[in-house]
């Protein structure tokens, strides 16, 4: 199993278990890469919730958006403190650290959202 | 619930005035308490001056301060001029310096100290240098003469994104960590409830007509004493933003604050007043 399977499942477990949180995705239906390092997912969200999660980047299978992040930084970002520049992920963007690409629209449209599943239960 | 809480009035009083600004009528709403050296208030850009609410309910600032907190035309309870259902907010230096003035002329302010955060933290460099010789010292939260943009503002006003909820999402990294939920969401409650277009308006200011790299230098500080204060986590206006600022102004002060963010009088009051005490301590002489 590659290292971010289970954090990720945490995180969609404790996402589906959080009713504000559903209820605050209730109009996102989309799947998104989230790539750590070499390491990546695709995230399935509907209606709020995360459906599924497949690992591997290489499946040719298309995406909304992607949200890089690089593997150190993922764990900085993942402490209950995380120090200043990576406790966000936009700032870890200015850092250089993390990369945005896609179609960005939905996650602009649903930021606190997407935000707070990426933070969730840190 | 209420009747149990029972009633608490606060010291600080809001009134309205409308004064002239570029040969139009702005009506302005204001908050202030406290008697002394006056302290002007200016919140950020797409905020209100709520932002400043536990300086103003803060006893120990208004024995010695007469603090004023107003919100710019467009933003909170102050009206935007008539004719702007025509036209697009775009803040600019001049009007921004303009405006400030004029409050503080209409409030007969003597020597006032201006204290800004972000891009009142911005334009308190300019006022200090244009207009320094009115001031009684300046204060720039999270202020710097240039900072390096993270997002593309047209996200801010478009009609398929809700622009209260973006903008609140996007500053809301901007908040330290461990700043206490309660004041994060009153912060971020200013950016929720911001007019169309106004966080953007204000941006064009923050991003596009306040460079001021090439005359920071030129300020006076034993004419209008400079003081920066910027949090630790603030990744927009970044402690070395500040810091390189102040290097290039002789006899700035600049302090980086710990655990604090981009908003630090209103995300975590009792942080921020460890660091705004000794400063207003020094501005009246007692240190």
């Amino acid at each position: 199993m590659d290292p971010n399977t289970d954090i990720l499942h945490s995180i969609a477990a404790a996402v589906n278990n959080d009713a504000a949180m559903v209820h605050r995705g209730r109009y996102v239906d989309l799947d998104f890469l989230l790539s750590i390092g070499a390491d990546s997912h695709f995230l399935t969200i509907s209606q709020g919730r995360i459906a599924a999660i497949t690992p591997g980047g290489g499946l040719m299978r298309p995406w909304r958006f992607a949200i890089h992040i690089a593997p150190e930084a993922w764990k900085k970002f993942r402490q209950p403190l995380p120090r200043p520049g990576y406790h966000d992920l936009f700032a870890m963007c200015k850092l250089g650290e993390a990369r945005i690409e896609g179609e960005i629209h939905a996650l602009m449209a649903n930021l606190r959202y997407f935000k707070e599943l990426l933070a969730h239960g840190r | 619930m209420a009747a149990k809480l029972g009633v608490e009035f606060e010291a600080a009083i809001g009134r309205y005035m409308t004064v002239e600004i570029q040969g139009r009528a702005n009506r302005i709403y204001f908050e202030t308490a406290g008697q002394g050296i006056p302290l002007v208030c200016l919140h950020t850009a797409g905020a209100d001056a709520t932002q400043y609410r536990h300086l103003l309910n803060d006893a120990e600032i208004t024995r010695n301060y007469q603090v004023i907190a107003f919100d710019l035309p467009w933003h909170g309870k102050s009206l935007p001029p008539v004719g702007h259902h025509l036209e697009d907010y775009n803040l600019t230096t001049d009007l921004y310096v303009d405006t400030v003035m004029a409050v503080c002329q209409a409030l007969k302010l003597e020597q006032p100290v201006i204290m800004g955060c972000s891009m009142g933290g911005r334009i308190v460099l300019q006022l200090a240098l244009s207009r320094g010789e009115e001031l009684g010292a300046v204060i720039g939260l999270e202020g710097a003469d240039h900072q390096e943009p993270w997002y593309d503002t047209e996200w801010l006003h478009r009609p398929d994104v809700h622009g209260g909820e973006i903008s609140a999402a996007l500053v809301s990294g901007l908040v330290a960590p461990q700043s206490p939920d309660e004041f994060r969401w009153e912060t971020l409650w200013g950016y929720l409830q911001g007019g169309p277009g106004v966080f953007k308006g204000d941006l064009h200011f923050y991003r596009v007509d306040s460079d001021y790299r090439d005359r920071v230098g030129d300020i006076d500080t034993n004419q209008c004493p400079v003081y920066l204060m910027t949090g630790e986590y603030d990744f927009s206006c970044t402690p070395e933003d500040t810091l390189r600022t102040a290097a290039r102004i002789d006899g700035a002060q600049a302090t980086i604050m710990e655990g604090l963010g981009h908003f630090p009088m209103c995300e975590d009051p009792a942080q921020f007043r460890r660091y705004i005490l000794p400063v207003l301590d020094q501005i009246r002489g007692k240190t």
